[in-house]
């Protein structure tokens, strides 16, 4: 099967450089192991939240900070900002929206209540600037046994930021039945049955015991496939209300995954979910001529451009053996060492030098392949090497950018 | 210190890193919660029965071997494998009458497709129904597909001898359904693919792919059935070594495919790479211009098609997808990938009925409110759910073609 670009990797970074270039007519596939580690995302992207050992308010400022194999010095601070100003809109046509700009970081609650820095928010939870959530007297609402919030917690985190709060537990029938089975009482099953009339009950529930309290916080549960059903459920309760990040599977990442994924399809994009690239088929001059999946067999999928979006050690876009850290597909260079030893710190809390292991890339980032250039690859996201995105608080921001600066170096190619 | 670099286990459960994203593609986990869910059942479960046997959990018979938790899974855990492989090794309860009857379809279709018209007249009555519900635990929601009175392979003698004159071959499974109930698609294939200039070959003693045999437990029988199957496979291919082995069923398909060596340990490494859905292979074909199809002008319908699990799996839904748009007077509605739940035979226990429903639910709204004219499905099985359900036609994509095709001009054309 003949593309114009195939991607390999089909979560933040493959989706978003997917939709840009099939938004630019161009014929693409996306190839897509498993579904992605959009699952695990708390609702919050960050773009840089710390540099040079400083915590930043302006995440662009901080660009010059980072290393010169940084993805983000590669693509220069002012082009990154471009980037990640361009991106809410293009999730905004997915169906998401996203609060937050790339001038300021701004607040939201940790599931413990914590004061957390983050450039873009999900609309389900609350955004402000500041020391100080804007609210005085809130109630925080579960689910009977439902164990993956904590309300407690939450409370005590909010009460020294000086909230007054107060718990509160409701019943709701739909959920009930989820019961039975303590262990599988998770965010996603209560989210396929919280829809319809169980939302309706939920808001007579929530408003029964909402008092006076000017906020409502629940657990993010709502809204398995659309942001719709959060909308209505606000329309129905009093006051403001928001979510607040639950253990994963997380139900706003999941939801994200799949309106992505609908809206590169809208756009013409073939999805290929489940199967696997197994091969790299390369020219004579070095070039990917094609990529062979386990499921589609001997029809290779041909294309002028490859993006690989695999991620990282966690998506198996780049794997560790014993002694030896590795791109499978292509054989890529990549930025990392083969003393084992020197993968980790001793100190579990300390920065994690396996962490920014990833592949190499050329400033226009095409991969490096023995040390040159694959002219008609790509790398984005995290699969590339020289970023600490756990430390840096910048893993999506990287993600989102990179997609969209290849896919910009393809169409104007 | 010295390192394993290769795992050693089977299914490779110790691949699991907990994440838990299989659980959010279970049908079944939100219908059923007395279903432990694939990561409890599958990898995490394993790790106990190699321990003790004693850890089986029966519940593991509410899986629908729908392998949604594979085709979810971030580290190529074979979830679904290891849950069908624990029911296989560690169920010791004897198999019902009813399940032995569900899965045994070549004895059932033969048996009922002798006396095909009393037997449709009888399992439609409400009586005949209640009382199978009542003595054999088949729910009588449903209704068993008619059977036919002269079954595929008997019809397709007529036509054989004109096969050999095509200058391309291809070896045709046509399964159970198509045999028995449906011979319509298996003849709507043979004269798609004469039109394309391609001859059709049965297999010879070709037995049921073992599907329901593998579902009921009735695992010795499937495996019997499975080498049977591979060696006539072979015989058919004969010299054509090349020759495409297709298939009309996606689950006739997955199952010899990949269940015969993950599940059956049944070795099909010599006819695998054959194996191919006739759709996926059509669109293969016209796609590298090695088949023109020619279409009627008048033909216009709007279609949706249902991926069924199995076709999800093997990740050739977009074959077919293309196969559809060929048609110029389609007008092509996607809809998302879901379970139907109907899961074969499991959807026809009583037991699972109330769950089988419940897990279509929602893919019958959004059908609803497409109000295709026809839903394409390379599944018999989503087929009689969908269509029992929605009350909108459902067909196979080669039959659709089939409506569409001019056959004259089309066979011109790959003269």
């Amino acid at each position: 099967m003949k593309f114009d670009v195939v991607i390999t990797g089909g979560g933040l970074s493959g989706l978003v450089a997917g939709t840009a270039l099939a938004k630019a007519r161009r014929k693409v596939a996306i190839i897509s192991s498993g579904q992605s580690a959009l699952h695990f995302c708390s609702g919050s992207f960050g773009l840089l939240g710390k540099a040079g050992g400083k915590t930043l308010e302006s995440p662009l400022a901080g660009i010059e900070l980072l290393p010169p194999t940084h993805p983000y010095r590669k693509m220069g601070a002012e082009a990154t900002g471009a980037y990640a100003d361009a991106a809410p809109l293009l999730f905004a046509e997915a169906g998401i929206t996203l609060k937050g700009t790339s001038r300021a970081n701004h607040r939201h609650l940790s599931p413990l209540g914590k004061l957390r820095s983050s450039w873009l928010t999900m609309g389900d939870f609350m955004t402000f600037s500041g020391e100080r959530p804007p609210m005085k007297d809130c109630v925080i609402v579960n689910f009977e046994g439902f164990l993956d919030f904590y309300p407690s917690y939450l409370a005590d985190g909010l009460g020294a930021l000086g909230v007054r709060c107060r718990t509160a537990s409701v019943k709701i029938e739909a959920v009930e039945r989820l019961r039975r089975s303590s262990g599988e009482m998770r965010a996603a099953s209560v989210a396929r049955l919280l829809r319809g009339e169980a939302l309706e009950e939920l808001a007579i529930e929530i408003n029964k015991v909402c008092g006076d309290a000017d906020t409502v916080f629940i657990p993010a549960v709502i809204g398995f496939d659309s942001e719709e059903h959060l909308q209505r459920l606000r329309r129905m309760v009093g006051v403001p209300l928001y979510c607040v990040p639950v253990t994963p599977m997380s139900v706003t990442g999941h939801r994200a995954q799949q309106l992505l994924r609908h809206r590169f399809g809208q756009l013409g994009g073939t999805y290929l979910l489940g199967d696997s690239a197994v091969a790299a088929h390369m020219n004579a001059d070095g070039s990917v001529r094609a990529i062979e999946t386990a499921s589609l067999c001997d029809d290779y999928l041909e294309a002028d451009r490859f993006i690989l979006a695999g991620g990282g050690i966690f998506s198996r876009g780049i794997v560790a053996a014993p002694h030896k850290i590795y791109e499978p597909l292509f054989g890529l260079d990549v930025q990392a060492t083969d003393d084992r030893d020197r993968w980790f710190d001793a100190d579990f809390f300390a920065r994690q030098p396996y962490m920014s292991f990833g592949v190499a890339t050329d400033a226009a980032f095409h991969p490096l392949r023995g040390g040159s250039a694959v002219e008609n690859l790509y790398a984005a996201g995290a699969v590339l090497g020289g970023a600490d995105p756990l430390t840096e608080e910048s893993g999506a921001g990287i993600a989102i950018t990179t997609a969209l600066h290849v896919a910009d170096l393809i169409i104007n190619s | 210190m010295e390192y394993q670099v290769q795992n050693i286990s089977r299914d490779n459960f110790e691949q699991c890193i907990k994440c838990t994203v299989c659980t959010v593609y279970c049908p079944l986990l939100s219908v059923n919660p007395d279903y432990p869910g694939p990561k409890q059942a599958g990898p995490d479960g394993e790790r106990y029965r190699l321990k003790n046997p004693a850890f089986y959990d029966s519940a593991l018979k509410y899986c629908l071997n729908c392998k949604r938790c594979e085709v979810a899974c971030p580290s190529g855990v074979r979830i679904g494998d290891i849950i069908q492989r624990a029911r296989i090794r560690y169920d010791r309860s004897p198999v019902k009458l009813r399940d032995r009857m569900l899965a045994n379809t070549d004895f059932m279709g033969t048996v009922a497709g002798a006396l095909a018209p009393v037997t449709n007249f009888m399992l439609r009555r409400r009586i005949v129904k209640q009382g199978l519900q009542a003595v054999l635990g088949i729910d009588s929601h449903r209704t068993f597909p008619a059977y036919s009175a002269t079954t595929f392979a008997q019809q397709f003698k007529s036509l054989a001898d004109a096969q050999k004159g095509y200058p391309r071959q291809a070896v045709y499974f046509h399964g159970c359904y198509v045999n028995y109930n449906y011979p319509a698609l298996g003849l709507d294939l043979v004269r798609v693919l004469n039109a394309a200039g391609i001859g059709v070959r049965l297999i010879k003693g070709e037995r049921c792919c073992g599907v329901a045999k593998i579902a009921n437990r009735l695992t010795d029988s499937a495996r019997a059935d499975a080498r049977h199957n591979i060696k006539a496979m072979q015989a058919a291919l004969g010299a054509d070594a090349d020759a495409p082995v297709l298939f009309t069923g996606s689950s006739c398909a997955f199952t010899m495919r990949d269940e015969y060596p993950h599940l059956l340990e049944v070795d099909n490494s010599a006819v695998r790479s054959n194996m191919m859905l006739a759709s996926a292979w059509l669109a293969r074909e016209v796609e590298r211009g090695a088949v023109k199809l020619v279409f009627k002008p008048e033909y216009t319908r709007r279609v949706t098609y249902h991926t069924s699990c199995h076709i999800q799996k093997l990740g050739w839904a977009i074959y077919s997808i293309r196969l559809l748009k060929l048609i110029p007077g389609i007008t092509f509605v996607p809809v998302e990938s879901q379970c139907c739940g109907i899961a074969g035979t499991y959807g026809f226990k009583k037991e699972n009925y109330a769950t089988s429903q419940a897990i279509g639910a929602e893919l019958f709204d959004k059908l609803r409110r497409i109000a295709p004219d026809v839903v394409a499905c390379d599944c018999e099985t989503c087929k009689w759910q969908i269509e029992m359900s929605t009350g909108i036609k459902v067909e196979n994509p080669i039959s659709i073609l089939a409506e569409a095709l001019d056959f004259e001009a089309t066979a011109a054309a790959n003269r």
